[in-house]
């Protein structure tokens, strides 16, 4: 027998929670204990008081299993309000990368002039060596790595995406 | 200014203030403040169980049959880990409970120290929330809001983790105001919307094959949810069914009900399911117990699911109106505008004569037999003997619990106590002892197999320390009998470790812990034997020979659609191909 596979949306969800210790992997573990993907977490607290974190969670599945992830998000306690930006239209979606590269000569150069194009700020610089930092959707930056490869890619590090909705009104 | 009090003095007064009575338990090193406390005061009674996982069960059997939650307190790590299972049966089965557990003082967590477990990681996906308590100061409010978590919304097991060093410091302690919101982003929704009330009636006055379908929801919700299910089958003259976990909601004894639903449930509840134009799904969550293949079930339907929980919508079956809110109060509000529109029901006497078409074929009939006591004939006879004493009826889990659904008839809720979502063999002992404490007057029976009974079997020593009378009534038939059953259906009769070897004489066994014990060899025994364990005071165990190979009918395999049941045995056939046999 073969294991079905269905055909999956990739969402972008946020995520408003207590601030608390322990939320994170009560989100993270219900992701794994209900086999659920997460693509990029990424978590920070957003208000003046520090109370309360907004987590942006992009995950994929079939329809189904998105109204399910965000279902059973809704109902942890710590959990005030979740929101399917993918779902709600016209939003921001930014993510950051530190990109190492090591080289010299022409390869250093395609290098700067790449990250030009890219809009991206040298951070640190060495002889042999750049520190670029990018912003940007996740496709922008997948495709600036790409290019990077071919120049000295060392390593990389992503916070993952961030992501809000468009207009005047929260979501 | 309040006077400062130990953490331990403040979890007793504020479980005191919520009007605890009863805690289930077993002290420890991390729990021993708790219980120091627990010995200084009157109001709340401590049962001490034999295992912590006796505990769980306990305090599950106290809630289900009481409708209050039940509260466990044990201690740091294997007291914790051993009421895991307890906690995992209470949130499958949506059981209110408050788990107290001990934990080692803060400064030596995340050390390895002794008895330490990192129990509210090891609990987070088995509660419905959980705390670490670290301050004194926020202990009561902790205290309160888990109670509130527990009962409200969809009901669930909480846990409090608690560090001896919190126990031992001081700090302030008053009860909540009454009514002040206890969290704020926790609001479950009770009040269904109107408008989706509305499209529902519209939708049972307009059905032709209507089936009211019921889960354990109308029990969580109270008896005022049962009352309320009476009525709106009254109204609309629906045909009722129920889960395993919803029994005792619809009365067995009125025309409209159809047995319950499900891999063993009633061919006419099946097929009345598979052929409905709507079902009205209450309180029950499609369970794949209840709904067989999925691409088949309930084809021709319309479907309407009234759920507290949010999620439990949409999750398996997709629904064509969805409605999120209390079903007791959802119910009241269909009966209402029904009333107020004066509506009236279908024709649905054609739909009722398919109905009895299907009940003609007494799908729970079983072959008799004068050489050795059937199953099914002793839990009937169990039934008949005791129905007019309204008995509270606990099970294990397997073949014994299916005919003990099958065969014993309930007339109002919290009369049956069973492990239904999790499954757990060795709940209905325990159970029975929590149900017993909570209900000190009423007749307890637990139905049980031999092989489950041995799973918590040290609880009989509990029951004799408290003098609790319960019932034990074993269907001994020498196998984990559901387990052999799937061998027959799916493997070709190869039993593989399921004969239940080196069995203990029950008789001898009970009498060693001081119940009376009771065997039953023949049919000629059966009711004799029935009749001296009910009038036999005190707590007694009837170990009731049964017919060794007898199996539960009738049954969807797994895999299989609604029609496809099997009735009887000759109908089965011994190899299953991998599909079916990597479904449970």
């Amino acid at each position: 027998m073969h294991i079905r596979e269905e055909t999956v949306e990739r969402h972008t969800l946020s995520v408003i929670v207590d601030n608390e210790a322990g939320i994170l992997a009560r989100i993270a573990g219900l992701f794994s204990s209900r086999g659920y993907n997460i693509q990029s977490l990424t978590v920070a607290e957003v208000t003046e008081d520090e109370t309360i974190s907004r987590i942006t969670i992009v995950t994929s599945g079939p329809r189904a299993v998105i109204d399910q992830i965000i279902a059973q998000l809704d109902r942890l306690v710590n959990v005030h309000k979740v929101t399917d930006l993918t779902e709600l239209g016209p939003h921001v979606e930014r993510e950051l990368a530190l990109v190492k590269v090591k080289g010299t000569g022409d390869h250093r150069i395609e290098a700067l002039r790449l990250a030009e194009v890219y809009r991206a700020r040298v951070v640190d610089a060495t002889i042999s060596s750049f520190v670029f930092e990018v912003t940007g959707g996740s496709e922008k930056i997948d495709k600036f790595l790409e290019l990077m490869r071919e120049v000295g890619l060392v390593e990389v590090a992503r916070t993952g995406v961030a992501a809000i909705a468009r207009g005047a009104e929260p979501a | 200014m309040t006077a400062e009090r130990s953490g331990a003095d403040i979890l007793i007064e504020a479980l005191t203030d919520l009007g605890v009575e009863i805690v289930f338990g077993y002290p420890g090193g991390a729990v021993l403040p708790i219980y120091d406390a627990l010995f200084k005061q009157k109001k709340i009674r401590h049962i001490l169980v034999r295992q912590e996982g006796g505990a769980a069960h306990a305090a599950e059997g106290y809630a289900r049959s009481t409708g209050k939650p039940g509260v466990v307190l044990v201690t740091s790590g294997p007291g914790a880990t051993n009421a895991v299972t307890g906690i995992a049966d209470a949130l499958l089965d949506s059981i209110p409970m408050v788990v107290i557990t001990g934990q080692v003082g803060t400064p030596l967590i995340g050390t390895d120290a002794f008895q330490e477990c990192d129990t509210v990681g090891i609990t987070r996906h088995c509660t419905k929330h959980n705390y670490l308590v670290k301050d004194p100061a926020k202990l009561g409010d902790i205290v309160h809001e888990a109670f509130h978590i527990a009962t409200s919304g969809r009901p669930g097991p909480v846990v409090i983790d608690l560090p001896k060093d919190v126990q031992v410091a001081t700090a302030p302690y008053r009860k909540p105001a009454p009514g002040a919101v206890l969290h704020k982003g926790y609001r479950p929704q009770v009040k269904a919307d109107p408008v989706a009330i509305e499209a529902a009636v519209e939708m049972l006055a307009a059905a032709e094959r209507p089936v009211l379908y019921t889960g354990g929801g109308i029990i969580n919700s109270g008896p005022a949810a049962a009352q309320v299910l009476r009525e709106l089958a009254r109204i609309t003259g629906a045909p009722v069914t129920s889960t395993l976990m919803g029994l005792g909601a619809f009365p067995a004894s009125s025309p409209q009900w159809l047995g319950m639903l499900g891999m063993h449930g009633t061919y006419e509840a099946n097929l009345a399911m598979n052929e409905a134009d709507l079902i009205v799904a209450l309180g029950a969550r499609f369970d794949d117990r209840v709904t067989g293949r999925l691409d088949a079930f309930a084809p021709h339907s319309r479907k309407i699911h009234v759920d507290i929980d949010r999620s439990s919508i949409n999750k398996i079956v997709r629904v064509d109106l969805g409605i999120v809110g209390d079903v007791g109060r959802a119910m009241e509000d269909m009966v209402k505008l029904w009333k107020v529109r004066q509506h009236q029901p279908q024709d649905l006497k054609p739909w009722f004569a398919r109905i009895d078409q299907w009940r003609a074929k007494q799908c729970l009939a079983y072959p008799e037999s004068i050489k050795e006591i059937m199953p099914q004939h002793a839990i009937r006879r169990l039934w008949e003997a005791t129905r007019d004493r309204n008995p509270i009826i606990t099970t294990e889990v397997g073949q014994h619990q299916m005919w003990a659904a099958q065969h014993f008839h309930f007339e109002g809720p919290n009369k049956w106590l069973t492990s239904g979502g999790l499954g757990t063999m060795g709940y209905g002992l325990p159970a029975a002892i929590g149900a017993q404490v909570g209900n000190p007057n009423a007749l307890v029976i637990d139905i049980a197999g031999e092989a489950s009974i041995l799973m918590n079997i040290q609880e009989m020593s509990t029951a004799a320390q408290y003098r609790l009378p319960v019932k034990v009534f074993i269907l001994n038939n020498e196998y984990m009998g559901m387990v052999r059953q799937w061998q027959d259906l799916t493997y070709g009769g190869r039993y593989s470790e399921s004969y239940s070897a080196a069995l203990p004489d029950f008789v001898k066994l009970a009498e060693a812990y001081g119940w009376t014990g009771l065997r039953i060899e023949g049919t000629q025994e059966l009711d004799a034997g029935i009749e001296q364990m009910l009038s036999t005071p005190g707590p007694v165990m009837v170990d009731c020979r049964v017919a060794k190979l007898a199996n539960c009918f009738p049954m969807i395999p797994s895999g299989a659609a609604h029609t496809d049941m099997l009735l009887q045995a000759d109908e089965v056939s011994g190899e299953m191909d991998d599909e079916a046999k990597a479904l449970v």
